[in-house]
């Protein structure tokens, strides 16, 4: 059974390209058949592969499916081979079914685009290549999976072209991740040098047998790979394109640019944290990175006008979130985390996508409000997922993984009393932007005229996630309180268990989880205040408002200090200087023509003296040189 | 003999094409056609025979010439010029069907020069005998300075002017190489020979070698070109007809890299030791100085020119990286390049043929009205930019993984070619493919030529870039066949 494996990322691919040459040609029904069943299919052999993965578990709790020797020269003999592991078994399972529900939910709000079958199409390339990425045995797979997914993503944030807009944004998109991908292949070139392979199993073997722990070229791998991660996950300092990326229509954002795509940084690092492990001082900058853009977006967020933008800052924010648990050793709660907010992130988008397609594309939540009782299933799957993002305590998903990660932010391996207050304080945020978004979307008045309602094939994926996104958690809860940490033990065999360095005094697993759930209290009461009670219709205007609603100036700097002076140097060179060299050469050659033709006069006197002087320069030549 | 048929066939269809011309238009694309398709067949003929393992040429043929010089007509063939063939019919193919219906103005005479030039290249690439290897240099030379001259934009003069006093004198630096090593192999040897193989044991001082390398890197260089040889080439590309620059930009340029793997490096090893530093810099600098200019330009030809500057960088850097992964990764490259870039100029001449314009400002959104050739445009612009699972993508990763392993650091600084390359790449489409539509007219999408080209080459590079293993295999021999102080085969 688990060889069935290959057709999780071959049934998609196929479709694709199916679809990319007839699509336009299919009637509509056929379209949505293929595009939804290729993903349909593949989650349903995903879980045939779970089944067997988990009632008989393969030797070593690993299953390698070579499929061919991509290329050989010499020693480079990269493998094309599908590896499953309980990681990638929870990311295969997450990405088909999170990404089976969005199609379906696609086969409506996409309707009535003229794009229909190249929305599917890219659509389907892009879970193919999410599956490549997720379930490639050698780096160099992955690396194909990842550059595949980021060239979806490019083709759907820029998917409605005419407007010049989107494509910038996904010009955008592509050239930031790009900047992580190419310290990504450099990444690839040093271990490939230093330890001979590019399978992952393989390298993580020789990496812990050949580089003592904190050793340069571990550290250098290690933020090289890291450089790749921050680039795919939009964290900082490469954060700037995932707000722009929400030009792509929504059920885009959801699948690849909440659910599965921008985790792939917290996946690359988890696959390869023996390396991480290594380097302490790179384990120590992911957490830095984690804390401080976990920070920053949920600022960012907390002063958007844009539906869409806010779940992207929120979505920036709690990826910083895993990498926080990856920078602290808490391998597995990172795991976690990316699994939850994959359901929840996708229901709030969803649920965002049935907003706007009922306000005629209107994505400014300060024209929204009152639509409770106009869009029941969209304001209870806000509620739901809202909750669970926000950390609703005990009922929802998200109030289980995020706990872990606070926990572990003191307890664990790097944890300190900075990362467990920055975590604190993200969690105070998240909850206000939470409400603060629900409040103003979905009470006080009516602003809008709701024009359509969703049909079932919206309100069904929905439904689903709403269940995923309450009780997905107690796959993994507390052994401090009585539960079992299921989700951690089966990834145990992969990822090191979590550890408890630091245990109190003051800090300790109840009192956390007890200031998390007041912090979360704190911060809808205060949402309750600002846009329930007080009902504040206009977005915040303070210098520092604006200031975090334009992702804390990153785009003005970049722009200064990388985009203007390429462009300037690109248009001031766009004659080619060193052609100049050349063209001088050539009027050189013609005005030294033009001077030697001058002496061209026809009078026998200069021919004369041209003679005679030329004749007594070269005696005197030779006389000197006797 | 089958290699001197290989030629022969196509001296022989340009003559008949020329001639026929005279009494209808079609003869002289059907004739080149089935000249071109005749000779795929027979190369692809020696390839299923396979490369024998025994000897260093699986085929040879060599004829006495000037016995006084020792200059013989000595063909051979091993796997590299055996995939340098392989893309010439396939490339030249392309070529011609891509001026199907864009050339009106004497079409024998223009198939005439494009056989001519192809006859030339699978010369350059099947000559071991040096006299011989320049004749089919020269030969190369002028009928695409008549393709240019004649066929051309409106600069066509200057460009073909430009391009033949770069390739000439740079020649001219090799043939005098050329004849002092013969000269210097008859001091010890005793005997005149323009044979390769003779000449390879040539002592030389080092000094000498130095001089003697330069001398034929000059040519090749500029062929190539490398950084900064490449002004020539924008011009020659951006005003040549579609199937001038087809061949320029995928043949051409590969015969620079071809003569520094067959000459220059088992000729000269200890020099290419020395140089290579050196040369390797200038790789790193025509990769993201080609990739800039790329990005600044506004006519959709020379930006495709420029990104050849870009790429043949990469193909110089992974030559006088000097190890087998490297070298490998050049093949692919060269290969991947010439039906990447070539499938670009495709698109550019079919866009300029519906708009009449290269101007990037007469072009966007054009999806709406020809979704199908900006499907394919854009398949090639991702490849074109390194995108895994195509030709391109495997060339530059092996090149840049050899020369990680030489030198790290120009190994890292190429690698920002990828960034680059996407500024370039995204660029590009942006400016046709996406954004509002600007011409606001009704154009043809694809024609059954464009498909015939576009579907081939599509297969290829999704080939090479999925499974290059029997291209590898191919090559694999000839690398090793290099002599040893050439190629430092590490690890």
């Amino acid at each position: 059974m688990l060889n069935l494996l290959w057709l999780a990322p071959a049934l998609p691919l196929t479709s694709a390209v199916l679809l990319a040459i007839f699509g336009s040609r299919w009637p509509r029904k056929l379209v949505s058949l293929a595009g939804v069943g290729s993903i349909g299919l593949a989650a349903v052999a995903s879980m045939l592969v779970a089944w067997s993965f988990l009632t008989a578990p393969p030797p070593g709790n690993a299953f390698v499916l070579p499929l061919w020797t991509w290329m050989a020269a010499g020693s480079f003999r990269p493998e094309f081979g599908l590896y499953l592991d309980p990681v990638s078994l929870l990311m295969l399972l997450v990405v088909t079914f999170v990404g089976f529900l969005i199609h379906l939910y696609s086969t409506e709000y996409m309707r009535g685009d003229e794009g229909y079958a190249r929305f599917f199409a890219y659509m389907n390339l892009f879970v193919a290549s999410m599956l490549l990425l997720v379930l490639g045995s050698n780096l160099l797979v992955l690396y194909m999976g990842w550059e595949g997914v980021g060239l979806c993503s490019y083709l759907l944030i820029g998917f409605w072209y005419r407007d010049a807009a989107n494509v910038r944004a996904a010009n955008k998109a592509f050239l930031v991740t790009r900047i992580g991908d190419t310290a990504f292949a450099i990444g690839l070139f040093l271990l490939f040098t230093q330890l001979g392979t590019l399978d992952i199993q393989q390298l993580m073997q020789r990496a812990q047998s050949q580089w003592p722990a904190g050793s340069t070229l571990a550290i250098a791998a290690a933020a090289l790979l890291l450089g790749g991660a921050v680039g795919k996950s939009a964290q900082l300092p490469l954060q700037t394109w995932l707000p722009d990326a929400m030009a792509g229509p929504t059920p885009t954002s959801a699948l690849i640019h909440a659910a599965t795509m921008v985790t792939a940084g917290v996946y690359l690092i988890a696959r390869t944290h023996v390396l991480f492990t290594l380097a302490p001082e790179v384990q120590l900058v992911v957490a830095v990175i984690g804390a401080a853009t976990l920070l920053m977006a949920a600022c960012s967020a907390l002063v958007q006008r844009d539906i869409k933008r806010v779940l992207a800052y929120s979505t920036i924010s709690q990826i910083g979130y895993m990498f926080l648990a990856l920078g602290l050793g808490a391998w597995s709660a990172a795991m976690f985390h990316f699994m939850t907010h994959a359901f929840f992130k996708a229901l709030l988008f969803l649920a965002a996508g049935a907003v706007i397609q009922s306000l005629h594309h209107e994505q400014d939540m300060f024209r929204m409000g009152g639509l409770r009782r106009e869009l029941p299933v969209a304001f209870w799957s806000f509620v739901i997922g809202g909750s669970a993002l926000a950390g609703l305590p005990l009922l929802t998903a998200g109030f289980f993984s995020k706990d872990l990660i606070l926990w572990q932010s003191w307890a664990g391996l790097n944890g300190s009393i900075w990362f467990w207050l920055c975590g604190m304080l993200g969690a105070l945020l998240t909850s206000l932007y939470t409400y603060r978004l629900v409040f103003l979307v979905f009470y006080g008045t009516a602003k809008s005229h709701v024009s359509e309602r969703p049909g079932l094939a919206i309100k069904l994926p929905l439904a689903v996630l709403c269940v995923l996104s309450i009780f997905a958690g107690y796959l993994d809860t507390p052994p401090h309180f009585g539960g079992v940490p299921r989700l951690s033990n089966f990834l145990n065999s992969t990822l090191p268990a979590l550890e408890e360095v630091h245990v109190g005094p003051v800090i300790t697993e109840v009192t956390t989880a007890l200031t998390a759930s007041l912090v979360f209290l704190a911060g809808f009461s205060l949402a309750y205040l600002l846009y329930y009670r007080r009902r504040v219709e206009q977005p915040a205007e303070s210098a520092l408002a604006r200031f975090w609603a334009a992702g804390w100036g990153f785009d003005t700097l970049y722009s200064w200090i990388f985009v203007r002076p390429f462009v300037w140097l690109a248009e001031v060179n766009r004659r080619d200087i060193v052609d100049s060299l050349y063209t001088a050469l050539a009027s050189l050659t013609q005005a030294s023509n033009g001077l030697l033709q001058r002496t061209e006069t026809g009078h026998v006197r200069w021919y004369a003296s041209g003679l005679a002087i030329g004749s007594a320069v070269f005696l005197g030549l030779v006389w000197w040189m006797r | 003999m089958i290699l001197l048929w290989l030629i022969a066939i196509l001296i022989l269809a340009g003559v008949l094409a020329a001639v026929a011309g005279r009494f209808n238009a079609a003869a002289p694309r059907v004739i080149s056609l089935a000249a071109l398709v005749l000779d795929l067949a027979l190369c692809l003929g020696l390839w299923g025979r396979g490369l024998s393992s025994a000897s260093r040429w699986s085929e040879e043929l060599s004829w006495t010439w000037v016995p006084q010089l020792g200059i013989h007509f000595h063909l051979a063939l091993d796997g590299l010029g055996l995939v340098l063939i392989l893309l010439t019919m396939f490339l030249g193919i392309m070529a011609v069907l891509a001026s199907w219906n864009g050339i009106q103005r004497s079409p024998g005479f223009f198939h005439f020069n494009v056989m001519w030039v192809l006859a030339g290249v699978t010369g350059v690439f099947l000559a071991v005998d040096l006299f011989l290897f320049y004749f089919f240099w020269e030969l190369m030379l002028v009928p695409m300075y008549f393709l240019i001259a004649i066929w051309g934009y409106q600069r066509r003069i200057y460009a073909a002017v430009k391009f033949f006093l770069f390739t000439q004198i740079s020649s001219l630096l090799m043939l005098i190489a050329m004849i002092v090593l013969v000269i210097l192999h008859q001091r010890t040897a005793g005997f005149y020979s323009f044979d390769l193989q003779d000449l390879l044991a040539t002592p030389l001082a080092p000094d000498m070698e130095m001089l003697l390398a330069l001398g034929f890197l000059a040519a090749f260089a500029v062929k190539l070109p490398a950084f900064p040889f490449h002004t020539w080439l924008p011009d020659a590309h951006a005003e040549a007809p579609t199937a001038g620059s087809v061949i320029l930009a995928g043949l051409l340029l590969k015969t620079g890299a071809f003569g520094m793997l067959r000459f220059v490096l088992p000729l000269f090893p200890h020099a290419v030791q020395r140089l290579a530093p050196l040369m390797m810099t200038l790789a790193v600098l025509g990769i993201l100085y080609g990739a800039i200019l790329a990005f600044a330009q506004n006519d959709l030809k020379r930006m495709v020119a420029y990104t050849s500057v870009s790429h043949m960088g990469f193909v110089l850097l992974g030559i006088f990286a000097l190890n087998p992964i490297a070298l490998q990764g050049v093949v692919v490259q060269m290969v991947s390049h010439g039906i990447s870039t070539g499938a670009l100029f495709v698109l550019a001449g079919a866009l300029n043929e519906r708009l009449h314009s290269r101007e990037l400002r007469d072009m966007g959104g054009l999806w709406e009205t020809m979704p199908m050739l900006s499907g394919v445009g854009l398949f090639f612009v991702m490849a074109s930019a390194g995108m895994p699972g195509l030709g391109d993508f495997v060339g530059e990763f092996m090149v840049l993984l050899g020369t990680y392993q030489a030198t790290p650091v120009l190994s890292a600084l190429a690698a920002l070619g990828m960034i680059t390359g996407a500024c370039y790449a995204l660029r590009l489409a942006q400016k046709t493919f996406l954004g509002p539509n600007v011409h606001h007219s009704d154009f043809p999408d694809a024609r059954w030529n464009e498909r015939a080209i576009a579907v081939p080459m599509m297969v290829c590079l999704l080939w090479i870039g999925l499974y290059p293993q029997p291209l590898l295999n191919m090559i694999r021999p000839a690398i090793d066949n290099m002599p040893r102080q050439a190629v430092t085969a590490r690890r």
